[in-house]
Parts: structure tokens; C-alpha cells; sequence
């Protein structure tokens, strides 16, 4: 079967779990930003949880389906509509042969996942289907979504049960003012110290420029850098560095005024000094912030990040044991 | 060169997934050659729990499952590489000298630069007139002239899928440095070759760029189409370690070339090669002259 893009949405894209292994070529590893609702939805569906779904940003698209097919919806709050009847979130339901589906304005959240039974048939790009949009690299021509797009989708398995939903203990929770959870280091030393201090004091609000490369970050004192001698080959302003591999989720912050968090479409290396990185249990949360909405850095050791670590697997377990 | 001391690694948890070494502050070829043997040996450990192992200009940065192995056990297997590479007798790499052709002063990139002039230090110049002129040139030509008859080692390959940044193989006081451009540009030609700071690039990519532009090469470097047969699975051509030689081209030949490229039948001259980091260093002049040789040698 397959389904006609009639609208792609503001910035729809085909992911899956990402690419491991080619990021010292400069290829990130790209999949859902909100890996955790991109599982949730394969789950609900009996899909592979890897399995290739739609990661909807901010304004999902409209769909029409040539045959009826079971799918799901994670994620961001976007009410689903058939033929313009409203379906529940985080539920199993069918869209008939024919039909539509299109989403409501985003409620809370900012990125849905829609998965279809089966999943999505794109052919697999250095191991993986997600669309690395800044290099053409896989999903669909290596581009987000546009009109008249057709996807193709793989064969219904059958073990798709209409009605099963996420426990209410499992259902995501969005907030507007977010705590992310940083481990600093990398070129923290370059901050002065009263910068440094202030940067995890001061709330910080998302930019208008927040995708699946980074999230910029505005709102906050502009950070100020210690002086000195500009070492041979990293360039005059303060902020630079000898280029080097960008961390994903690592913070750098050029010119010291908007910090940008990296995240799966990374660029790979560069020549900002970067301040920290958040910590990977905190990575989806990144993925669900919307412009405009606050954030504050919390300060923590690796211990307390592998502490999160542990609990966001727990969480990720209790996705795959659910009736 | 040769007597550079050896800084002390620093080592920086960077979340719980990463690992970021810095050899050195300042880029120096001594740091590249270290990040390369380090990184180079950790990947024929084939260590459970490593992810990526991404080696830079002067430093590294290792991705790993800290469910598999711990920050403390990665951080020592690094620490004994280190030392490893630090106390070896003979300093060589095993690698390629690539010829890449170049069309420099193009219409393409001429009319890219002239979109963002008022992105630049100096609008009234083009990136090269500017370039030449900061760096001692008497024309542009002399300047091409010295990027061009130069190695460069590609030291990093990233930013965007399959860029090589590349390190000129010149004593320091001769390497081109340029600036990048104030702000950013939002459009850079595909395969542009330009420099920020010392090192040059090929832009894998159309897309956002600061760099001085100079010039385009006809040649291929990312395929993630998979119809270039002489890139491999992996999509990418350069890999750090391998040695550019740009050589100026006409437009008579570009267009040959780029011809050839779109048939598939793009041919880059390559040849193998030791290098050698002390015998470089005693005579970085003499040595340039040796990767020419096996470059047209045959």
C-alpha cells in the first residue's frame, strides 16, 4: 500500500533509531530526536520499535491512504483526524481506504510520531532509514516531505490490535519551562568564572531557529571568555577553538551570546568552543521543546547522569513489557 | 617542527556518552599525527562498547556505551595508546597522495561571493584578491600558485558529510591563513574549495558556509547516491591521514572533467605512500618535492 503527501507539514521527515558508526566522516547519527515516542508508537503497533515512522515538527501533514491501514501517534499533543473526525493520541486506530489524515495545531510538545503498521518502506542508508536532510542521505531523497510525495509502506504484519493505548504512567509529559540536566567540561575553562556560573542561573529561551541540526538558545547575560593569545590555527574571537568533533548535545556558544545544543543532525566538528553537554536520558526532551519556551541548565556529575541513564532505560523497558 | 614537546592530554567527560581528548591547543602537525595513531589503534582494538572514534585536527573524541565499557576504562586504554604512540621509534602512516583538480576564480563561486560581500571584511576586494593580499601575495596568482604547488594533510574530515579539512604541509611562517567571513554566508557552491584560519576545504555540500572561497573542483567527494565508482560504500572519499595536491585547472579541462564525473568515469590520480612525520619535519621542502614525484610518477 502507500500514502500521497497532500501538505508535508512545516518540516516532516522519515526517521528511525539513526546510523551508528560514520560520524568521523561527518555523517551524524540523525533518527527521531524523541526516541523514546518514536519507540512508544513502533510498540504500540507490534512494529519492530526501529521500524521507519514519521517525525512531524510543530504542524503535521496531511496524508491520504490508499488502503486501510492501523497506525498510532506519539509524541507532541496533535490531535489526529480521519477524513476530519478526531482519533485519540498514543491509541491504535485505522484509517480506512481513501481516507485523510491530517493533525490539529500542536497543544503541547513539538515533535509527533506517527507510526503505520509495517513501517515505512525506504531503503536503508549506511544501516539506517532516517533522512539526514543536510547531506541527502537516506529517507525519502534524502529531503524532508513535500506535496505529492508517495510513500510506500511495508507489508501489515497483523499484530496491530485497534484500541490498545500507552498506560497512563507511560504517557509523555510536556511542560513550557524545562530542566535540562548538563555535564560541563570540554572548553568550560575558557568561560570566566562568573559566566559560567551565570549560564546554569539564568533562564534561557528557545530561538526560532531550533530543528533537527541544534537548538539555539537566546535570553540569557551574553558569556564572556577569558583572554588571550589566540592559539596558532583556532582564529581570532575568543570563542574559537582549533576545530574539533562537536559531541551531540554538546553546548557551544559562538561570539558567547546564543548557546546551540546539538542534536541528531549535528554538524559533526567545528571551531566553537563548546561548555558542556547535556546528558543522553535528557536528549528527547531536547526534541519536544518548542520555540519560545524556557529552559534552565542543571548542573551534574556523570554519576547523576548515569544514574538518569539507568531510569530513562527502566522507562524504555517498561515500553516494551506493556500489555 | 621536530623538536615541538609533547603536550599533556586532556580529557573531558562530554555527557555520558563521550569521551573529547585534546592533544593541544594550538594546531601543530605533532598533535594531528598523535590524534591519528591514537584513534587509528583504539579502531584495530575493535573494543566492545565503542561507537565512534572521531579523530580531529588536534584533538579526538570517542563515543561509547558506558553500559559496556566505563568512562574510567576508556579513559585508561586512551592513556596507555597515547603513550604507546608518544614513545614510538618510527613515526610513519600508511596513506594516499590525491591529486585535486581545481578550477580556480570560477564564475560559480565569483557569483556566490558577490551575494554576500557585506558578510565580508572586505566588500570591496573578492576572497582571493584578499586573501593574497593578507598573506603577502603580489597578485592572485601567486597565490594560487601557493596553494596550489603545496600538500595539505587532510587532518578532519566532518562538519558536514565528508568535508576534509586540510592542514598545509609548509613550516608554520609559510602557511596561508585567512580569516572566515564575519558572519556567515547562507549558500556555498558544492565543491568549493576555500580556507578559514589555516586550514582549506572542499565542501562536500551546497549549503552554509564562512570560509574564503577560491575556486571549484570537478571532482566527487561525496556520493550518497552510490554512483561514483571511485567512492566506496561509505559514501566519503577523503579520510584523515590522506595527503591533496591541488593542481589549477582550466575551464576548457573542467568541464571535461565534470563531464566525466556526471558519467560516472571520474578517474582521481592516487597513489599510495609512507609518510614519514621526522623525515617531513627535517625537510618539509625536500619532502614536498617527494610527494610530487610519487604522485606522477607513473
Amino acid at each position: 500500500m502507500s500514502i500521497e503527501v497532500i501538505k508535508p507539514g512545516l518540516a516532516s521527515s522519515i526517521q528511525d533509531k539513526g546510523r551508528e558508526g560514520k560520524y568521523h566522516l561527518g555523517i551524524p547519527p540523525s533518527g527521531g530526536m524523541d526516541q523514546r515516542s518514536l519507540i512508544a508508537a513502533n510498540l504500540l503497533l507490534g512494529n519492530p520499535e526501529g521500524a521507519a515512522v514519521i517525525e512531524c515538527a510543530l504542524m503535521g501533514p496531511e496524508l491520504r491512504f490508499n488502503e486501510a491501514r492501523k497506525v498510532v501517534a506519539c509524541g507532541a499533543e496533535m490531535t489526529p483526524r480521519v477524513n476530519g473526525e478526531a482519533r485519540p493520541l498514543n491509541e491504535v486506530f485505522e484509517v480506512p481506504a481513501d481516507a485523510t489524515l491530517s493533525f490539529d495545531f500542536v497543544k503541547a510538545g513539538a515533535r509527533l510520531y506517527l507510526a503505520i503498521e509495517g513501517g515505512i518502506d525506504v531503503p536503508e542508508r549506511l544501516g539506517s532509514r532516517s533522512t539526514y536532510t543536510l547531506g541527502s542521505l537516506g529517507g525519502l531523497n534524502g529531503r524532508n516531505l513535500q506535496a505529492g510525495d508517495v510513500l510506500h509502506i511495508l507489508p501489515a504484519h497483523g499484530y496491530a490490535t485497534l484500541g490498545r493505548c500507552l498506560p497512563g504512567t507511560l504517557l509523555p509529559e510536556f511542560s513550557k519551562h524545562y530542566q535540562l540536566r548538563v555535564i560541563p567540561g570540554l572548553y568550560a575553562h575558557r568561560l570566566m568564572p562568573e559566566s559560567h556560573a551565570l549560564f546554569y542561573e539564568e533562564d534561557w529561551s528557545v530561538a526560532s531557529e531550533a530543528d533537527r541540526i541544534g537548538y539555539r538558545m537566546k535570553g540569557g547575560s551574553p558569556l564572556n571568555f577569558v583572554e588571550r593569545e589566540p592559539p596558532f590555527g583556532a582564529g581570532d574571537d575568543p570563542s574559537n577553538i582549533v576545530d574539533a568533533c562537536y559531541p551531540i548535545g554538546s553546548i557551544q556558544v559562538p561570539s558567547g551570546s546564543e548557546p546551540i545544543i546539538l542534536h541528531r543532525d549535528a554538524v559533526s566538528g567545528g571551531g566553537y568552543a563548546m561548555i558542556g553537554t547535556v546528558i543522553s536520558a535528557d536528549m528527547d526532551t531536547v526534541g519536544q521543546i518548542q520555540p519560545h519556551q524556557k529552559v534552565r541548565f542543571v548542573e551534574v556529575s556523570l554519576e547523576e547522569a548515569l544514574a538518569a541513564r539507568v531510569s530513562y532505560q527502566q522507562e524504555l523497558e517498561r515500553l516494551r513489557q506493556m500489555p | 617542527m621536530s623538536n615541538e614537546m609533547t603536550t599533556t592530554a586532556r580529557y573531558s567527560q562530554a555527557g555520558d556518552e563521550f569521551l573529547f581528548v585534546e592533544l593541544n591547543e594550538e594546531m601543530t602537525l605533532e598533535a594531528f599525527f598523535r590524534s591519528i595513531s591514537i584513534t587509528q589503534r583504539l579502531r584495530d582494538m575493535a573494543l566492545p562498547g565503542i561507537v565512534e572514534i572521531c579523530p580531529a585536527n588536534a584533538s579526538y573524541q570517542v563515543r561509547y556505551n558506558p553500559d559496556v565499557i566505563s568512562a574510567g576504562q576508556l579513559q585508561e586504554t586512551l592513556e596507555s595508546l597515547d603513550r604507546e604512540v608518544s614513545t614510538q621509534q618510527v613515526r610513519t602512516l600508511e596513506t594516499r597522495v590525491i591529486e585535486v583538480p581545481v578550477l580556480y576564480n570560477d564564475p560559480w563561486t565569483y557569483e556566490t561571493l558577490m551575494r554576500f560581500r557585506d558578510h565580508h571584511q572586505d566588500p570591496s576586494s573578492t576572497d582571493l584578491e584578499y586573501a593574497a593580499r593578507i598573506n603577502g601575495y603580489d597578485s592572485v596568482d601567486a597565490f594560487i600558485e601557493a596553494h596550489s604547488s603545496t600538500s595539505w594533510f587532510v587532518s578532519m574530515v566532518g562538519f558536514v558529510a565528508g568535508l576534509p579539512f586540510m592542514y598545509q604541509m609548509v613550516p608554520r611562517e609559510r602557511q596561508i591563513q585567512v580569516p572566515k567571513y564575519l558572519r556567515p554566508r547562507t549558500d556555498t557552491p558544492k565543491q568549493t574549495v576555500g580556507i578559514g584560519g589555516c586550514f582549506s576545504v572542499i565542501y562536500s555540500v551546497r549549503g552554509a558556509g564562512g570560509y574564503q572561497m577560491f575556486g571549484v573542483t570537478p571532482m566527487p567527494i561525496y556520493d550518497p547516491a552510490g554512483d561514483q565508482p571511485h567512492i566506496d560504500d561509505s559514501m566519503i572519499y577523503f579520510r584523515p591521514g590522506d595527503i591533496v595536491k591541488h593542481r589549477a585547472i582550466d575551464r576548457e579541462e573542467y568541464d571535461a572533467l565534470l563531464s566525466a564525473a556526471e558519467k560516472g568515469d571520474f578517474k582521481p590520480r592516487v597513489a599510495s605512500f609512507t609518510f614519514d612525520l621526522d623525515a617531513f619535519s627535517q625537510d618539509p621542502d625536500g619532502y614536498a618535492r617527494r610527494v610530487k614525484e610519487v604522485l606522477y610518477e607513473h
